[in-house]
């Protein structure tokens, strides 16, 4: 606690030394500077920033985690990274790319660009979207700090029990993995609420539901698995709080409880996580595709409609992460045809892509490579999943390598295509600027074949017998080569990750400025200046079809039909509430972990006092007048 | 173009590996020496088989467009914006379910096959498998013997291995006879399991149980029935007696140092550890702690130095013995092998 008085005083004391000393005016400077600007924000397009910055840092953790592991197994009975150190490492990797990289970084896209995409000025809870940022942030850095404080959580990033329990991993690890991801959970599910109402509550006149651009609809579909989804985790990390700080047997055997039960409620989050990964990559696929091929999505509806329909299935196959449990051949059968069923939708997306491709007229920009090399990459792994789905075979495939290079095949060449797409593609749109598509190219070849070099003898490995989260391996057994190579197509990737590095640092320094529609888009972002004005839309447009932009287009106009006269706009009020809400969740969190209830319990009591005054607040946000408008150059 | 030929040559190349590099039939899915382990095999060649037809079929239609409907310089015209096509989405909805039930149905028939019980007609053996954080336990309840990290079967009879955990989630896996089950504690788990052939098969945790999850390995020792029966009757004998001087002084230290936790038995000690692995007949093992091949020199460092072999292990460091003494230890426990007769 008092580390972190400290702490404050000597921020105050560098903000005091560095803006002009304490004076009568310190307070409203510091109001004025850029980083309280930021840390108060509720603009949506400033928050997709804030995901974006701290997504690509904890890439860069979570890749150099994953470099590490590589490091370790390129040749048997290395010493570089053994026992616990490793199951550390391990264990961080997963739980960082998921959580911390990921969503976050599929957040910042829909953040940037939802609200763009269906014509409204902000989301339709812009505080609670400041929140749920702050509190992933909050529980991304507690999760992180463990390195410093105690020891990182060892237990993977499933955390099964008993193995997760006090008695088997006694130090304060799976405590940060706990509230870590309880605090940076709860922000997701605020967030996924956001974007549900903001879908349902604020498109523009015109814009029905069939007439919403695909990633929009990825969005909505992913909010309501998120909204689904994250309470079973919540509840479950409860349990496993109470189990690991209070003394409660849910999981402990010797105490009555049951470490199955563990394991289902952690899947019945776990299976519809991977779709909340996935979703959103598909819909900038779809997109990107179209955009790029100049041509509408071929067979909207059934886009749409297999969206939804692999969000219902995903909740129907959790069983299937548990084939080797021994819950029995009947639950076993009924689980995997539920999951191979789920390829029926993914195939109809997949076969709808090429034919959006096929007879347009196909620009190979970074982010049409990125698309290009998800579908092959994304059915490499996706038929994999469907051998998987088999109980028989998952058996053998169950926990080895194999399910390593199948889960690397969805998450990398979908979410992280996806993401790295995204970011090409909108990066005109967040930052007014173009990537160098020269860069950008070297950058997705090398991140592309190390990709594969990686994880496609990995498939290889798992059947000739090595299982996965070992820290090292037997020579004779003929897993030398594969191993040799996945590390070498590991450092390709960070060569990739590095030209991608350089193409941001470049772009930001000395990018050329970016026109409104750089790509010749179809969908309504692309009406608006790069980057947008505070408030978006200065009037909201009338949406007449599929791909609103594109209609127009080809109408002849040179812009959206406006669907109001210009008024007043109404935004809502920067806060610095969701920061200082978190900040007592850091620490309050900070302090369990240490089992030091009076540091938890004062973290507690700010974030109840921030509650409390922003339920008495009286904030109605404020006016920006036409006359204002006009002054920032805005036609009538 | 470039890339398409940069993508075909890396899959030829892999592809060329993969039927060349093969794997070691002690640790190998795709070489398996039991019924169960050619069921999976059969499974899991039929999915790759689907799956390639898939995959080949996408490729092409990929490789087609993309350089088909590649951009050519100058090319400005505006593509035909189609809307759908109900033929080709139904086709494309009604093939993959036609694939999925195809394999459906081997599928769900495996999934009874393997998990049903041997008739007593097959003379099936039961041994009760305990996982422990990071050894193995095998008990022969018919047999009343208890072994290590090392568990010997009969070839051609089905075996039952009944399955617990003492402490957390562990699973038992022998690639080259079947698939994988996990241990838990608090729950009972079946696996059964056939070897074909007499030889040995590697056995691996795969469900991450701690520091020294990767060492935690154990071994597969398949005989033709009569060798079988004859081990069986050399364990239930086992005389472990010192023999010489130097193994006798052994034998007392194992009683002040050991028992508390390993169990010898027939050795004239009056307690038999349960918290270790038992010992009874260590010499005949072919390794020490499931890692390093059994011989005195091995034997010498585990027992100085156990954190070194695998971490977070529960056996504690002897390293404060003499020499001499650590001497005796190692002729004792060498010398402990099952009886001749």
């Amino acid at each position: 606690m008092t580390t972190i008085i400290v702490l404050l005083v000597f921020a105050m004391f560098l903000g005091g030394i560095f803006t002009g000393g304490y004076t009568s005016r310190y307070v409203k400077r510091m109001e004025e500077s850029s980083i309280w600007g930021w840390i108060t924000t509720v603009d949506h397009k400033r928050i997709g920033i804030l995901y974006l910055i701290s997504g690509g840092f904890f890439f860069a953790v979570g890749g150099l985690e994953a470099l590490l592991i590589r490091i370790q197994l390129m040749f048997p009975n290395a010493k570089f990274l053994v026992g616990d150190e490793y199951n550390q490492i391990l264990s961080m990797h997963g739980t960082t790319m998921i959580f911390l990289v990921a969503m976050p970084l599929l957040f910042a896209l829909m953040n940037a660009v939802v609200p763009l995409q269906i014509g409204a000025r902000d989301v339709a809870f812009p505080f609670l979207n400041a929140l749920g940022f702050w509190m992933y942030f909050a529980g991304a850095l507690l999760l992180n700090i463990s390195w410093l404080f105690g020891g990182a959580p060892d237990a993977g990033w499933t955390s099964y029990a008993s193995l997760a329990l006090p008695d088997y991993s006694p130090g304060p690890g799976v405590n940060y993995y706990v509230l870590g991801l309880q605090i940076s959970g709860i922000g997701t599910l605020m967030s996924g609420i956001n974007f549900l109402v903001t879908i349902i509550n604020m498109r523009a006149p015109g814009m029905s539901y069939l007439r919403l651009p695909m990633f929009t609809w990825a969005t909505f579909v992913t909010s309501a698995l998120i909204l689904f989804a994250f309470p079973p985790l919540t509840a479950g990390l409860f349990m496993m709080m109470f189990d690991r700080l209070f003394g409660s047997n849910f999981f402990s055997v010797t105490g009555g409880g049951n470490v199955i039960i563990w394991e289902h409620i952690f899947w019945i989050f776990g299976h519809p996580e991977v779709y909340i990964l996935v979703l959103p990559a598909f819909g900038v696929f779809s997109d990107v595709l179209s955009n790029f091929s100049k041509k509408r999505i071929f067979g909207y509806h059934s886009m749409v409609f297999a969206l939804v329909l692999i969000g219902f299935l995903g909740f129907m196959v959790w069983l299937h992460h548990m084939f080797t449990v021994g819950l029995g051949d009947v639950a076993n059968s009924v689980f995997a045809i539920a999951t191979m069923a789920i390829s029926v939708p993914t195939g109809i997306k997949v076969f709808n892509w090429l034919f959006t491709m096929w007879g347009g007229r196909l620009r190979f920009t970074t982010a049409m490579l990125y698309a290009s090399g998800f579908i092959v990459t994304f059915v490499m792994g996706g038929v994999t999943g469907i051998m998987l789905a088999v109980p028989p075979a998952d058996f053998q495939f169950h926990d080895s390598y194999f399910v390593v290079a199948h889960f690397h095949y969805v998450i990398l060449g979908g979410t992280v295509f996806g993401i790295l797409a995204g970011v090409y593609y909108w990066w005109p749109k967040m930052f007014g600027s173009l990537l160098n598509e020269k860069l950008g190219k070297w950058n997705f070849w090398t991140f592309f074949l190390g990709m594969h070099l990686t994880f496609f003898p990995q498939h290889f490995l798992g059947l000739f017998g090595m299982p996965r989260r070992v820290f090292t391996w037997s020579p004779g057994y003929r897993l030398e080569l594969g191993n040799y190579l996945s590390t070498i197509g590991a450092f390709l990737m960070l060569i990739g990750v590095i030209f991608m590095v350089i193409n941001v640092l470049l772009t930001l320094t000395k990018g050329a400025p970016a026109e409104s529609d750089p790509w010749d888009g179809r969908t309504l972002e692309w009406t608006i200046s790069s980057p947008p004005p505070e408030y978006n839309f200065a009037q909201l447009p009338l949406v007449r079809g599929v791909d609103a932009w594109w209609l127009e287009k080809m109408e002849g106009n040179e812009k959206m039909t406006p669907s109001e006269p210009l008024g007043a706009i109404h935004m809502p009020n920067a806060s610095h509430l969701p920061f200082v809400m978190a900040v007592g969740l850091f620490i309050s969190g900070f302090g369990f972990v240490f089992q030091t209830s009076e540091v938890g319990a004062i973290g507690l009591i700010v974030v109840i006092a921030t509650l409390f005054i922003r339920s008495f607040q009286e904030d109605h946000g404020h006016h920006i007048e036409p006359l204002e408008l006009s002054e920032k150059g805005v036609n009538h | 173009m470039k890339f398409v030929k940069a993508k075909l040559l890396m899959v030829i190349g892999m592809l060329t590996w993969f039927f060349t590099g093969c794997s070691n039939p002690a640790l190998s899915v795709v070489k398996p020496s039991g019924e169960v382990g050619k069921m999976q095999l059969n499974l899991i060649y039929l999915s790759t088989a689907i799956m390639t037809l898939v995959t080949v079929v996408v490729a092409v239609i990929y490789i087609y467009v993309v350089i088909r409907f590649r951009e050519r310089p100058g090319d400005t015209h505006i593509p035909k914006q189609v809307e759908g096509s109900t033929v080709l989405e139904i086709v494309w909805t009604v093939i993959p379910i036609i694939l999925l039930i195809i394999l459906a149905v081997p599928t769900v028939s495996t999934t009874f096959q393997i998990e049903k019980r041997p008739a007593p007609s097959q003379h099936p053996v039961q041994i009760n498998v305990t996982g422990y954080q990071y050894w193995w336990k095998f008990n022969y309840p018919q047999a009343g013997i208890t072994t290590a990290n090392e568990v010997h079967i009969p070839a051609g009879r089905p075996i039952e291995f009944v399955m617990q955990s003492h402490d957390v989630i562990h699973a038992f896996w022998v690639p080259s006879l079947g698939g994988k089950r996990d241990l838990e504690p608090g729950r009972m788990n079946r696996l059964i399991l056939k070897a074909d052939k007499p030889g040995t098969y590697e056995g691996k945790c795969t469900e991450l149980c701690g520091a020294s999850h990767a060492l935690m390995n154990f071994r597969v020792i398949a005989h033709q029935t009569a060798e079988y029966d004859a081990w069986i009757r050399s364990m239930q004998k086992v005389n472990s007696q010192a023999k010489s001087v130097l193994a006798k002084e052994g034998q007392r230290l194992v009683g002040q140092n050991c028992i508390g936790c390993h169990a010898i038995r027939n050795g004239g000690y009056k307690v038999l550890g349960g918290k270790g692995p038992e010992l009874t007949a260590f010499g005949q093992r072919t390794r020490i702690a499931g890692v390093l091949d059994n011989n005195p020199q091995n034997l010498r460092a585990w027992l100085q130095n156990p954190q070194n072999v695998k971490p977070g292990s529960r056996m504690p460091s002897f390293a404060h013995l003499e020499k001499k003494q650590i001497d005796a230890l190692v002729e004792y426990l060498e010398s402990l092998k099952g009886s001749s007769q």
